[in-house]
């Protein structure tokens, strides 16, 4: 291999020795920061902005809830992304992300369900409304489920990465068509974007900024858990390999 | 690829069990419907384009464990595969003769049912022309989940679950179809979602589907 090969491409993190030693070097300085994110944003969040003149302390509860709702759809983003890369270039290391990823964003949207409904119950006056984010939620939450069951079912892991990429792909335009069904079925309770760019709406400073390093915080999280649950996978990998090789041996 | 229709067609009259079941579950379910939630006229009328479509649906769902199964028990489905026929096209025809099979005498028998829930007079044509737009959907995505768990010992499940929020967007624009029609509104909009669905459905996802069968067959 070549030095430029070596160094300067990013499929060189396609090897699983350069990928574990490089994650391993920066695995604490990401939990880390996740740690300092969380924390900071969450006390910050909890005990030193004021209550919203309408809604009370429940207000409190959108530092998690939108982090995770944010999650819950760019962990599907990338494991979209990750299989794609398997598909195209059989890289090992890219699937066993994409599986990674998997029950991380599936705990993220559950997270983002439960405490929605936790907010709705005294807001809503009711703990779940078939609204279209809930709905289209509620279905992401399923194809994570499909998505894992299938990796679990089968054995072989190459034929496994395959289907699963391919679910990958097709769920995802699923997906988003369910997201536009839904939005036709029923016009719904739930605010509009709260965050965008340029929207007049947006929340007020004061919540912001601690929004965002909550934001900030359950990103690095993310990372952090898909960097390390590859690792894990990994390291399955090679030891079934050595067993293998050692029947196989004996 | 007639050939391969007629015998599959053939094979679902013959063999028993696939032909009837679909459309046995379907009758069952809306007929229990009336016991179930009571025998009001009104509160029926308002809910049969749901229970209908909703029916046809898991009626579909029920028979999609068959589709691939059988032929991979025995192997035909390698010869398929060897074929000179493409797996896509292959793929395709199995999607159709499910159609034929299930999704045809479900939307002949749908204005029939329609009846016994008191359907409301317009909406029987337009329950079934969002049967006969949507249903194609149903058994093409349906062919891709059952691609999908063809190689395991008890896929059933998870094809269910695997195939259950890719029928969400059929199930909506398709009941809404039957809905908006039952009771008189315009129904352009769903009815060409729909219609949409199905045909992109049919265009892409043969093509996952024989990619997948591939992978299975390895």
């Amino acid at each position: 291999m070549s030095q430029i090969e070596k160094n300067s491409s990013l499929w060189s993190y396609a090897n699983p020795r350069k990928f574990l030693a490089t994650t391993e070097r920066v695995m604490p300085f990401l939990w880390g920061a996740a740690l300092i994110c969380l924390v900071v944003g969450l006390v910050w969040g909890f005990f030193f902005t004021p209550d919203d003149y309408r809604q009370g302390s429940t207000v409190k509860i959108i530092y998690l809830h939108v982090p995770a709702a944010l999650m819950a759809i760019n962990a599907w983003m990338m494991m979209l992304v990750a299989s794609l890369i398997w598909l195209v270039r059989r890289h090992h290391v890219s699937a066993l992300a994409a599986r990674a990823a998997g029950p991380v964003g599936a705990v993220m949207t559950v997270i983002a369900l439960v405490t929605g409904a936790i907010w709705g119950q005294p807001m809503w006056g009711t703990w779940w409304a078939w609204d279209p984010r809930l709905t289209s939620f509620l279905i992401l939450f399923l194809f994570y489920l499909g998505y894992m069951a299938l990796w679990e079912a089968i054995e072989d892991p190459d034929t496994a990465a395959d289907l699963t990429g391919v679910l990958c792909l097709v769920g995802s335009v699923f997906a988003v068509l369910s997201r536009y069904a839904v939005n036709f079925w029923n016009q719904g309770l739930h605010q509009g974007a709260s965050l965008s760019m340029d929207a007049e709406e947006n929340v007020a400073d004061v919540f912001y900024i601690p929004l965002l390093v909550c934001i900030a915080g359950f990103v690095l999280l993310f990372i952090a858990l898909v960097f390390y649950r590859t690792g894990t996978e990994i390291r399955a990998r090679r030891i079934r390999a050595l067993l293998a090789r050692e029947r196989a041996g004996a | 690829m007639i050939a391969l229709l007629l015998r599959d067609l053939r094979l679902a009259v013959r063999a028993g069990g696939g032909f009837g079941l679909g459309l046995a579950f379907f009758l069952i379910v809306t007929v229990l419907v009336p016991f179930a939630v009571g025998p009001q006229s009104a509160l029926l009328a308002s809910i049969a384009p749901g229970v209908l479509w909703l029916g046809a649906l898991l009626a579909c769902l029920l028979s999609l464990d068959r589709l691939l199964a059988l032929d991979w028990e025995d192997g035909s489905l390698d010869l398929l595969a060897t074929a000179p026929l493409p797996l896509e096209a292959a793929v395709t025809i199995k999607a159709l003769a499910h159609w034929i099979t299930t999704g045809l005498p479900l939307v002949l028998a749908a204005p029939v049912l329609g009846v016994l829930l008191n359907l409301p007079g317009p909406g029987y044509l337009w329950l079934v022309v969002s049967l006969l737009a949507g249903t194609p959907a149903l058994s093409v995505i349906g062919t891709f989940g059952a691609a999908l768990t063809v190689g395991l010992k008890r896929g059933g499940l998870l094809l269910s679950l695997l195939v259950l929020p890719l029928y969400v967007p059929t199930l909506i624009f398709g009941a809404e179809v039957a809905r908006r029609g039952a009771v008189g509104m315009e129904t352009v909009t769903p009815l060409l979602m729909l219609a949409g669905i199905s045909a992109g459905a049919l265009a892409l996802l043969p093509f996952a589907s024989a990619a997948v069968l591939r992978v299975n067959l390895r």
